[in-house]
C-alpha cells in the first residue's frame, strides 16, 4: 500500500523528496500510522511565510531555543538541588563548587531566565509595532499573554529556590500582594505559603510547580500559540495579508513554490516563501548571533552587575532581617515600579495587575484597521515611542532605592504607561493612515 | 441498533444529568488537592510563645526574637523618643490606634504596656518586609522626627510606636503581638496572661 500523501509530497520541489529504498519504505510505514510527513510539510516545508520577515522576526524561534535550554539545564539542576529550607542554599553552593560543570549548568539556567525575558519582550514589542495582535490574531496574542504570565510565575517561583535573602524577601512581597484582595486576601496568602510565613513548605511546593506544573503549562501554551499562528498565518512588517481571496491572484503573481494544500485550497498565496529552508536558515543565523551574546554573559558576567543574580542572594535566607535595598530581578522592575508608585496597598496591586491586563486587551483597544507602524499616523509612532521610554524608565525606577524623586518619576510614568492605551483607543478610531501597498515591500 | 426515534428532550436531560454529576465529582476530587496546600498540623503547632530576657537591653536598642517565624522587636525607647512621638500625630493615618492591630492592653498613645518598652511584630503591613530601624537617622524621611522605621521595600514609614505615616503604601499600624511581663526583665511573647 502506498502512502496517501506520497503523491503530494513527491511533486514538490521544496519538500522532502523520497527516493526508493529503505528510507522511503520506513517513511511510508510511519506515514501510514502517524501523519509525520504531512505535519512536516504543513507546518515547516510547505508553510507559507511572508517573504519580508526582518530582524524582529527572530525572537519567536529564539524563545523556543531558550525554553529548551531552561528545560534541559533545569532537569540537570534538579539532580543535585535539595528542595528544603535546610538544604536548598547549601545544595546550590554544592552545585556551584563541587559538581562537575555544575556552575555552567546553573549559569546557563540563571542567564537563560533573563534571556527568556529579553527575547519575549522583544517578541512582544514586534507584535506591537506591526499590529500582529489585530484581527484575526487576537487569540494568538492572548495565548502569548498567557505564556508571558506563566513565564512570570515560573521565574518568580524559580527565584525562591536558592533560598537566599532576595529569594525569601522577594517571595514574601509577591505573595503578600494577594493579601491586598479584600476579605479573602489573608487566608489566600496563608494557603499559598502553606505556613504563617515563607517556610520550607512554601519552598517545596514552589519547587514542584517550578519543575513540573508550570513547564507543562508553558509547553502546552507554546504548542497552542504555534497552532493558532499557523491557522491565521504570520503577520509581517507591512501588516498586509499574504493569503488572498481564492481566485483574486493572477497565476504569474503566485510564488513558484509548493505550499501545502491546506493553505492553497482555501486561499491564494502571494509574496510567501516556504518556512523551510528559507526561514530555518535565517533562524540559524539568529541563533548563532544570540548564542554569542548569551555565552559571553554566561562566561564573563553571569551576575550582570547584580541584575541577573542579586548580591543579597549570596546570603542565606534570614526571616528576621530584610536586606537594605530589595528589588526584583530586572524583568519585573517596570511592574514593580508601578506597584511602588501608588501609596495605597489595594490600589497599587490593582494598578500592577491592570498594567498587564491592558497589554492583553490590545486587540480590542486598538480600533485601527492598519496594522503596521510603517503606515500608521505620526501620533501612533510618538505614542509607541513614549511607551518604550516609559517602560525603560519604570524598569530603571523599580531597580533603584525609593526616593522622593524616583517616586514622583514612577508616578508620572505610571500615568504615561496607561495613557498609551487610552490614547491608542482614542486616536485609532479615525486615524489618518498612509495607503497600504497591494503587495509586500522589501 | 434500535430504530426508535431520537427523543431529544430525554437526550438533553441525560446530558445535563451526566454533566452535573460529573461536575460534582470533579469538584469533590479537587478538595484534597486544594486543602493539602493549607498549613499542616506541624506548621500549626509551631506557634508556641517565646520568652525574651530584656535585662541587658540598653536605652535606644532594638532586639529581634523569632515568634511563629516572624521577627518580633523589643525596643527600649528613650524619653526623647517618647517625647517626639506627640509632635507628628497629625501626620499619621491612625494616631489613636483605632484599627485592631493590638490588644486592648496596648491601645494607648505608646501602643505598649510599659511606656519605654515597645514590643511589635517587625513586619510591614504593606507587603511583609521587615522595616529598618533608623535610630537617629529618620529625620531625612520625616522632618523633625529623629527616630522611626523605614521599610526598604516600598518606602513605608512608621514612628517609634509602630504607627504608620500618611502617604505611604502601608495601610495599617504595625501589629502588636499579645505579650506578658512575667517579671521586670522577662517578656513572654505570644500570650497575654494575668500575672499576679
Amino acid at each position: 500500500m502506498t502512502s496517501k500523501y506520497e503523491e503530494q509530497t513527491a511533486t514538490g520541489d521544496n519538500t522532502t523528496t523520497k527516493s526508493g529504498g529503505v528510507v522511503s519504505s520506513v517513511v511510508n510505514w510511519i506515514d501510514d500510522r502517524i501523519p509525520m510527513t504531512r505535519v512536516w510539510n504543513m507546518h515547516i516545508a510547505q508553510y507559507p511565510a511572508p517573504k519580508n520577515f526582518n530582524f524582529w522576526y527572530l525572537f519567536g524561534s529564539l524563545a523556543i531555543l531558550v525554553l529548551v535550554n531552561q528545560i534541559v539545564t533545569g532537569i540537570w539542576l534538579t539532580m543535585n538541588f535539595v528542595p528544603s529550607a535546610e538544604g536548598a542554599f547549601a545544595s546550590v553552593e554544592y552545585i556551584m563548587r563541587d559538581v562537575e560543570y555544575g556552575w555552567l549548568l546553573r549559569y546557563l539556567h540563571s542567564t537563560g531566565a533573563s534571556a527568556f525575558f529579553v527575547v519575549v519582550y522583544l517578541h512582544m514589542f514586534r507584535g506591537m509595532i506591526y499590529g500582529s495582535y489585530q484581527k484575526p490574531r487576537e487569540l494568538l496574542w492572548l495565548f502569548g499573554m498567557l505564556i508571558f504570565l506563566a513565564l512570570m510565575a515560573e521565574a518568580f517561583m524559580g527565584y525562591l529556590l536558592p533560598w537566599g535573602q532576595m529569594s525569601f524577601w522577594g517571595a514574601q512581597v509577591i505573595i503578600s500582594l494577594f493579601g491586598a484582595i479584600p476579605v479573602i486576601g489573608e487566608d489566600l496568602t496563608l494557603w499559598i505559603r502553606g505556613d504563617y510565613v515563607i517556610s520550607g513548605a512554601t519552598l517545596n511546593r514552589f519547587f514542584a510547580l517550578h519543575v513540573i506544573a508550570l513547564p507543562l503549562v508553558l509547553v502546552i501554551l507554546v504548542f497552542l500559540h504555534i497552532v493558532a499562528l499557523h491557522e491565521v498565518g504570520s503577520n509581517n512588517p507591512d501588516g498586509i495579508e499574504v493569503k488572498r481571496k481564492k481566485g483574486s491572484v493572477a497565476e504569474e503573481d503566485k510564488p513558484k513554490f509548493k505550499f501545502h494544500e491546506y493553505y492553497t485550497s482555501k486561499k491564494d498565496v502571494v509574496d510567501a516563501i516556504p518556512f523551510h529552508p528559507y526561514y530555518t536558515v535565517k533562524d540559524i543565523l539568529g541563533v548563532a548571533g544570540f548564542l554569542i551574546l548569551f555565552c559571553w554573559v554566561v562566561f564573563f558576567m553571569p551576575e550582570m552587575n547584580g541584575f541577573f543574580l542579586e548580591a543579597p542572594n549570596f546570603e542565606a535566607a534570614n526571616p528576621l532581617k530584610t536586606p537594605e535595598h530589595i528589588f526584583p530581578v530586572w524583568y519585573f522592575t517596570p511592574f514593580y515600579a508601578i506597584l511602588r508608585a501608588i501609596p495605597d496597598k489595594l490600589f497599587g496591586v490593582v494598578a500592577m495587575g491592570a498594567s498587564i491586563v491592558m497589554l492583553a486587551l490590545l486587540p480590542w483597544l486598538d480600533r485601527g484597521k492598519v496594522r503596521s507602524i510603517r503606515y500608521r499616523s505620526v501620533w501612533h509612532k510618538l505614542n509607541i515611542a513614549q511607551f518604550v521610554v516609559t517602560f525603560l524608565i519604570l524598569g530603571w525606577a523599580g531597580a533603584t532605592p525609593q526616593t522622593v524623586q524616583s517616586t514622583i518619576l514612577s508616578q508620572i510614568c505610571t500615568v504615561t504607561y496607561f495613557m498609551f492605551f487610552v490614547l491608542l483607543y482614542v486616536y485609532s478610531k479615525n486615524e489618518v493612515t498612509k495607503p497600504l501597498p497591494t503587495r509586500l515591500t522589501k | 441498533m434500535s430504530n426508535a426515534p431520537v427523543d431529544n428532550s430525554r437526550r438533553r436531560f441525560l446530558t445535563i444529568a451526566t454533566s452535573v454529576v460529573g461536575g460534582v465529582g470533579a469538584a469533590g476530587a479537587a478538595v484534597p488537592f486544594i486543602a493539602s496546600w493549607n498549613p499542616s498540623e506541624r506548621a500549626k503547632s509551631a506557634g508556641a510563645p517565646v520568652e525574651v530576657d530584656i535585662s541587658k537591653l540598653e536605652p535606644g536598642q532594638l532586639i529581634r526574637v523569632e515568634w511563629r517565624g516572624k521577627p518580633v522587636w523589643v525596643i527600649y525607647r528613650t524619653p526623647k523618643m517618647l517625647e517626639q512621638m506627640k509632635q507628628h500625630e497629625d501626620q499619621l493615618r491612625d494616631p489613636n490606634s483605632d484599627e485592631a492591630q493590638q490588644l486592648e492592653s496596648a491601645k494607648n498613645n505608646y501602643r505598649s504596656k510599659r511606656e519605654e518598652i515597645f514590643v511589635a511584630v517587625g513586619i510591614c503591613t504593606h507587603l511583609g518586609c521587615s522595616p529598618t530601624f533608623m535610630n537617629g537617622g529618620f529625620g531625612e524621611k520625616v522632618e523633625g522626627t529623629a527616630d522611626g522605621f523605614f521599610c526598604p521595600c516600598h518606602g513605608s514609614k512608621f514612628d517609634m510606636a509602630g504607627r504608620v505615616f500618611q502617604n505611604v503604601p502601608a495601610p495599617l499600624n504595625l501589629e502588636i503581638p499579645p505579650y506578658t511581663f512575667l517579671d521586670d526583665t522577662t517578656i513572654l511573647v505570644g500570650e497575654e496572661q494575668e500575672v499576679a
